[in-house]
This record gives C-alpha cells, sequence and structure tokens, in this order.
C-alpha cells in the first residue's frame, strides 16, 4: 500500500460566506464565519455541527458551487495550489475534472441518459476509453448493489436510495485526489452502507483526501479519521 | 494557458431608443460552452449575431483568433472572408432547423454542401463522411437520399447539427438548439450536443432561454438583462448562488419538474 | 436602308451594348447588365443574341445562323432574313464562310477560328436560378465564388440516378473562376467551348445580361474526381452521312414509329456528304 497519508490537499482561510436575498428586500444571512479547516491526503474529515450551522453551504463552497464572501480555498491540483475563492470558471473546471470529486445529494444529469453512461462519463470526461470506462462503471454499480437490469435504464425512476448509489458512483469511479461526499449514506440501507465504508476505506487507503457530512453515526464513526466542528453564524440585523 | 478564441470588447449596439448590447465584454476559450440565458428582448439573440458576424455593433470590437493564433476583427474582415470562416471553422445552428436546411435537397446533399463548398469533388468521399454523420447524429443511413421534409423535428435538427459539424468547425454558434422540440426529444438532442461537443472538443455559445438547458451543457454562463451582462461565471455556481438581483429572480421563477 | 439605320439599332444602343461586351470580355463568365431594348420579335426568338450581333456585325461581315444546328429553320432563317434586310450584310449557312455566327443551342461541329465571333441566345443566364430563387443571394454566391450549391445538385443526380443527368445547358466554370450557364446547348457541345480559339458572346434579352467567353479561356464543366464530366450521345452514326462523332436529331420518319438518327448539324452533314460524293466521283 502506497503510503501518501499527510500532506495537505484542501486548506481554507478565513472563509466567510454570506446570502444576500434581494427578492426579500435585500436580507443577508451569514452562514460561514471564520473557516480554518485542513484535509490531508489518505485521511477523512467529517463535518459535525447542528442543522443550520452551514455544513451543506461549506461543502457547496468547496467545490466551487456556491462564492464565499471573503477567505481562500485552497485545492491542491497538479502539484500547485489553486485558490477557488478567486479562481476563473475555466480553472475551477480543470480542478474539478483532474482533482476535486463531488457526490451530492441530488442527482442532476441529462434526462434519459441510460445510468451505466452517466457513471461512466465521469471517467471518460478525464480521457478515459469509453469500453474501458463502462466496464469500471457496471463494476462499481454492482458493488454498490445496483442490479445489471438497471445499468442501462435512465435514473429518473429510480428509488432514493439508487439515484444515491448512482451518484455514489459517479464521485468514486473518477479516483479524483480530494473527495467531498454530501450525505452519501442518507437514504442507503445498512448493506449499501457497508459498501460505501468500503469504499471510502479502499480511497483512503489510496491517498484520498475525503470531506464528508454524514449523519448516521455507524457510518460516520466507521469512516471518520476526525470530526471538524461548525457553529452557526450570527444572524446579521436585516 | 490558453489564449482566447473568441473575444468581444466593449460591444454597443443601439435600436432606436433600445440599447440591445449595452458595453458588453466576453471571452470564449477553445473547447468550452458558455450559454447565454436571459428572457426574450434582453439581447442575448442580438449578441449572438453581433459575435457571429451577422449584426455590426455599432462599437466595440469581436475578435477570432484563427488556429495559426492569429487575431482577425470579424467586423473588419470583408465579406468573403468572413463566408469563408463561416463555413470552415465556425458553425451556426439554427432553432428552425427549416431555415438552415435545404428542404429540397436530400439528407446527404444537405450533410455533403459545405464539404462541397470547402471544394471537396469526390463524391464517394462526400457521400461516405454524410454517411458518417447520419451515424453520428443517429439517423439510420438508409435515409442518406431521403428529402428533409419527411423527418420528424427532431431529426430535422440533428440532420442540421450533422450538416454544421460535417466539416469539422473548432466554433458553433446556436441559438435556442432545443427551442422549437418536444420535451421528449429535447432531452435526447441535449445527450447528443453534449457528447458531441466533449467528443470533438467544441467550443460553443449557445444561446437559451431555458436555464435547464444551460446548466446541462454550459460550463460558463453569461446572464442578460435589457442589453447588459449583469452576472457571469461558473454556471452551477451562478445558478445556485445567484448574486445579482436579476439572475435571483431568474433561477426562482424555474418550474421545477 | 429602307429606313433603318445599319443592323437596326440606333448608334448610341450600339454603343451601350458594345460596353457592356466589353466588360463582360475583361471578366470572362461574369453576367454584366444591359439596356436590352424591344426588338421586332418576341422574348425567347432571340432577342438577346440579335442585339449582340447587331451590335458587333460591321458591313464586311458574313452572317450565318442557326438554331438547334439547323440553317433552315424557321427562326434562322427569320434571323438571317432580318439582317441581311436591315444591314445588308452577306449570309452563309456554311460554318467556314461566316465571321459571325448566331446560334440556338448547338455549337457547330466544324472548329471555329480565331477570325470568327460564335453568339449565343441565351434564355436563362443564371445557372444557380433553378436552386437559389433570389437574386441578390446568387449575385452575392458568384462574388464569393460560393459555388457549393452547384455542386450539390450534381451529387443529387449522382445519388438519385447514379450519374449527372443534366443533358444540356450543362454548368460550367469560366477561367476558374466564374459559373456561367453555357445556354442550352447539349452537355456534348460543353467541351468545345473549353480553349475556343472563337470569342464568344451570350446575350439575354428578356433577363437584360450580356457574357462573354474570350478566346482560348478555359471552360469545364463542374464534376466530382470520380464522376468525372462524360460525353452523351445517341449510339448510331449518322443516318445521312456516317458521322460517328456529331451530335445527332433523332427524326420520326412515319405514323409507325420509324425514325432515324441524323446530324444536328445541317451545314456539317452536307459537307460530308459534298465530299463523299466528291470521293466517288
Amino acid at each position: 500500500m502506497m503510503n501518501t497519508a499527510g500532506h495537505p490537499m484542501l486548506k481554507t482561510h478565513g472563509v466567510h460566506k454570506s446570502f444576500t436575498l434581494h427578492l426579500q428586500g435585500g436580507t443577508t444571512m451569514p452562514v460561514l464565519e471564520n473557516v480554518e479547516l485542513t484535509v490531508n491526503s489518505g485521511e477523512c474529515v467529517v463535518l459535525s455541527g447542528p442543522s443550520g450551522a452551514g455544513k451543506s453551504t461549506l461543502m457547496r463552497s468547496l467545490y466551487g458551487n456556491y462564492r464565499v464572501g471573503e477567505g481562500s480555498i485552497l485545492i491542491r491540483h497538479q502539484d500547485s495550489w489553486v485558490d477557488l475563492a478567486t479562481a476563473d470558471p475555466r480553472s475551477i473546471l480543470a480542478v474539478r475534472r483532474d482533482t476535486l470529486g463531488y457526490v451530492s445529494q441530488f442527482l442532476r444529469v441529462v434526462p434519459r441518459v441510460p445510468t451505466i453512461e452517466i457513471v461512466a462519463e465521469a471517467l471518460t470526461l478525464r480521457g478515459a476509453d469509453h469500453a474501458e470506462a463502462v466496464t469500471r462503471a457496471r463494476t462499481l454499480l454492482l458493488r454498490l448493489n445496483l442490479p445489471e437490469r438497471l445499468h442501462n435504464l435512465p435514473p429518473a425512476t429510480f428509488s432514493g436510495g439508487e439515484q444515491q448509489r448512482v451518484n455514489l458512483a459517479r464521485g468514486f469511479i473518477g479516483g479524483h485526489p480530494i473527495l467531498l461526499l454530501d450525505e452519501p449514506t442518507a437514504s442507503l440501507d445498512a448493506i449499501n452502507r457497508d459498501a460505501v465504508v468500503g469504499l471510502v476505506a479502499e480511497a483512503k487507503a489510496a491517498g484520498t483526501a475525503i470531506l464528508g457530512i454524514v449523519h448516521d453515526l455507524p457510518t460516520r464513526d466507521a469512516i471518520a479519521d476526525r470530526l471538524f466542528k461548525l457553529y452557526p453564524a450570527q444572524m446579521a440585523a436585516a | 494557458m490558453t489564449l482566447p478564441l473568441l473575444e468581444a470588447h466593449d460591444l454597443q449596439l443601439q435600436f432606436g431608443s433600445i440599447r440591445a448590447l449595452d458595453h458588453v465584454s466576453m471571452a470564449l476559450w477553445p473547447g468550452e460552452v458558455l450559454a447565454i440565458v436571459g428572457e426574450s428582448g434582453s439581447g442575448k439573440t442580438t449578441l449572438l449575431k453581433v459575435l457571429s458576424g451577422s449584426d455590426k455593433p455599432d462599437a466595440g470590437q469581436v475578435l477570432y483568433r484563427d488556429p495559426e493564433l492569429a487575431l482577425h476583427d470579424v467586423h473588419a474582415m470583408g465579406a468573403p472572408q468572413l463566408r469563408a470562416l463561416h463555413r470552415s471553422d465556425w458553425g451556426f445552428v439554427q432553432q428552425n432547423p427549416r431555415d438552415a436546411l435545404r428542404m429540397g435537397v436530400s439528407a446527404g446533399g444537405n450533410v455533403g454542401e459545405r464539404l462541397m463548398a470547402q471544394g471537396d469533388r469526390n463524391y464517394g468521399n462526400i457521400r461516405q463522411v454524410a454517411l458518417d454523420w447520419l451515424a453520428q447524429v443517429e439517423i439510420d443511413g438508409r435515409r442518406i437520399d431521403d428529402l428533409p421534409r419527411t423527418f420528424s423535428g427532431g431529426m430535422l435538427q440533428r440532420l442540421q447539427i450533422a450538416r454544421t459539424l460535417a466539416t469539422h468547425p473548432r466554433l458553433v454558434f446556436m441559438d435556442e438548439p432545443t427551442g422549437g422540440l418536444d420535451v421528449s426529444v429535447q432531452a435526447k438532442l441535449l445527450d447528443l450536443i453534449r457528447s458531441l461537443v466533449s467528443r470533438l472538443g467544441l467550443a460553443v455559445i449557445l444561446v437559451t432561454h431555458d436555464i435547464a438547458v444551460a446548466r446541462l451543457l454550459a460550463g460558463r454562463i453569461l446572464v442578460m438583462r435589457r442589453g447588459q451582462v449583469v452576472e457571469t461565471g461558473l454556471t452551477d455556481q451562478v445558478l445556485d448562488d445567484p448574486q445579482h438581483p436579476y439572475t435571483q429572480l431568474l433561477v426562482s421563477s424555474v418550474l421545477q419538474a | 436602308m429602307n429606313g433603318y439605320n445599319f443592323a437596326y439599332l440606333d448608334e448610341p444602343t450600339k454603343r451601350m451594348i458594345r460596353r457592356a461586351i466589353l466588360k463582360a470580355v475583361a471578366i470572362p463568365g461574369h453576367q454584366v447588365p444591359f439596356g436590352a431594348r424591344e426588338m421586332p420579335l418576341p422574348y425567347g426568338w432571340g432577342t438577346g443574341g440579335i442585339q449582340v450581333t447587331a451590335a458587333i456585325l460591321g458591313a464586311d461581315d458574313v452572317l450565318k445562323v442557326i438554331d438547334q444546328g439547323a440553317d433552315d429553320t424557321t427562326n434562322a432563317v427569320s434571323i438571317r432574313r432580318f439582317f441581311s434586310h436591315v444591314a445588308g450584310v452577306e449570309t452563309t449557312t456554311r460554318t467556314r464562310d461566316a465571321t459571325v455566327i448566331q446560334t440556338r443551342h448547338r455549337i457547330p461541329e466544324t472548329p471555329l477560328t480565331g477570325d470568327q465571333i460564335l453568339v449565343y441566345q441565351v434564355p436563362l443566364p443564371e445557372p444557380l436560378a433553378k436552386l437559389e430563387p433570389s437574386r441578390a443571394e446568387t449575385k452575392q454566391m458568384h462574388a464569393l465564388a460560393d459555388y457549393g450549391l452547384m455542386h450539390v445538385k450534381l451529387y443529387e443526380d449522382i445519388a438519385r440516378f447514379g450519374h449527372v443527368t443534366i443533358s444540356y445547358d450543362y454548368p460550367v466554370m469560366v477561367n476558374g473562376r466564374y459559373l456561367m450557364s453555357p445556354s442550352p446547348i447539349p452537355a456534348f457541345d460543353t467541351l468545345k467551348m473549353n480553349r475556343m480559339p472563337a470569342l464568344q458572346l451570350f446575350g439575354a434579352g428578356r433577363e437584360k445580361r450580356i457574357y462573354a467567353v474570350p478566346p482560348y479561356t478555359t471552360v469545364r464543366p463542374l464534376d466530382f474526381d470520380d464522376h468525372p464530366f462524360s460525353l452523351t450521345r445517341a449510339p448510331h452514326a449518322c443516318a445521312l452521312c456516317g458521322a460517328t462523332n456529331s451530335y445527332l436529331d433523332e427524326v420520326v420518319t412515319d405514323d409507325r414509329g420509324s425514325r432515324m438518327f441524323v446530324c444536328s448539324d445541317t451545314d456539317y452533314c452536307a459537307d460530308r456528304r459534298g465530299e463523299m460524293e466528291g470521293d466517288a466521283s
């Protein structure tokens, strides 16, 4: 096994994030204040804190999906640091393609595309051969207990848990050095939660830096190396 | 660091008292898909026309960088050069395929026209390329000699895409490419465009009023309102965390299926 | 001359037409607009060709007029008679003797020389008209030498019938630049235009266009590398003179379907028959 543990892959400094709701008379809602977080290769950090503490917001900010007001979000991308808070869109897309994987709670895909292609695409986008990507997608979907008869169907009619597993397969197939998991096991049963625990353990062993939001305690305890606690930001006056 | 393929600097265009383009600047890099979104009358179609050279701005410049990295002022080049560009490096996909296709010419002739316009004089080759492209857009090769008027709306749009891409343009302008289609056909076309764009490494400027289409196809987005660019950036960032009041309104107005 | 100016048209009109002709010669294959006059015969009977002929005719010229290759058809006879009446020029049916040959739908079989001018009567000067209805657009296509559409027509023919089915008025490229309609001559005649020593002038009266192919100019039929232009000819010998390389007319000889193939070029056919009789005697 490669010994890659230890060096930082993701660092935040002084991250602030608030939402200004122009449609509600310009109300400003602070969500993140001064977040200082580091995730190293080969470790899994799980965000904790009460509901509304901004766990999902932080996760989305780390992926570049939300724009932070202040601070920096540094991603180790091909031997240099890219600050997602200031990077141009094309750099963010490059980081996502090669370095930063994300498993969201919701599956957003082109309708009517077969599941197997959705999963394989995450790999072909990184330059992999299509046939090879399909083979790996199939293996991964089977490992997540998604039966083969579903592979050629579009996931729109799948149950929540099935869609979640498609999402997981799409997140893990790319082998990105950094992986963000937003509630990866929320709608899964125990057997599938175990499959996810296995995938995370393998990724960690391969040196992947993982940051997750995990509410179910058995899974959290099984994958987390440490917790990172977030506190709700102060509500500012409107 | 790669250089932009297309750049627009401070474009202005006035129609009477209406500011169709109000100090618009943008850049497009090779291989990226940029969506221009906004309501009817926001200036998005005008911007597409100015970028593609068919409408002239009152002020401002559109610069195209050719494969040898030489810069060309799109509105200063002569009509022959612009037309040559439109049938070689550039392509245009219209909302209504009937505006682009020759309805009295067979599917194969439609796909082959750009090749012939470029000087291809080998019938066998032209036919083979036409067959390849029909396959790529999932039209049965046996229909190569059929007239487009026997095709469905979705097939017509796919035929237009084949016709446009047959000469391997680097930059494709698309004006509401899924606009006139049934929802069920739209999905298939979106998937086709998405896979062609990534496989061929096309740069695309896509005008759409449909935010869902922009989300699925475009890496970057430009939100227009009353001739101005009110917000621009990474597509999912702009749509999920819109900063400008108008973008927030636009995003919150979308029906969730 | 019976109250008419020489060659019917007044001198300012002839000068105007000559200017158009000069411009046409300077830009081979390009259609030059001109102020076509009303002529004492209807459109479609060769008003464009007649005006060109009138503008270039001199008192010493010898005029030959053919219609579909024949000197003795109504159109040819009446135009020949018209000019002998209004210009008093000598007329002939012999290709070799003519200095100006006005033609409808044929090029004589006898090769023309640098001392001769061939004037074509043109019904539709625009080769793209059937494919692109907008005159503004076809002008643009000529300006930009954007002729892919014409090739699309050829492509369609090959796709549908296995070969190009254009049997007359076969589109040609002149001097590698302009797409031109050679007037409704048979495709068989197309290659005669290439590097012809004689000046070729084209007049379209109703459409008010003149164009030209100067002597020794390249004229190439459009084709594909793998479907090259090929001559088509009825697979017969002329029933009268036995020629196997001339363009033939099919003539129905009775009510029971009998037919014969004879040279369309009557002068050429007569010439050959004369030679044969000469040989025989």
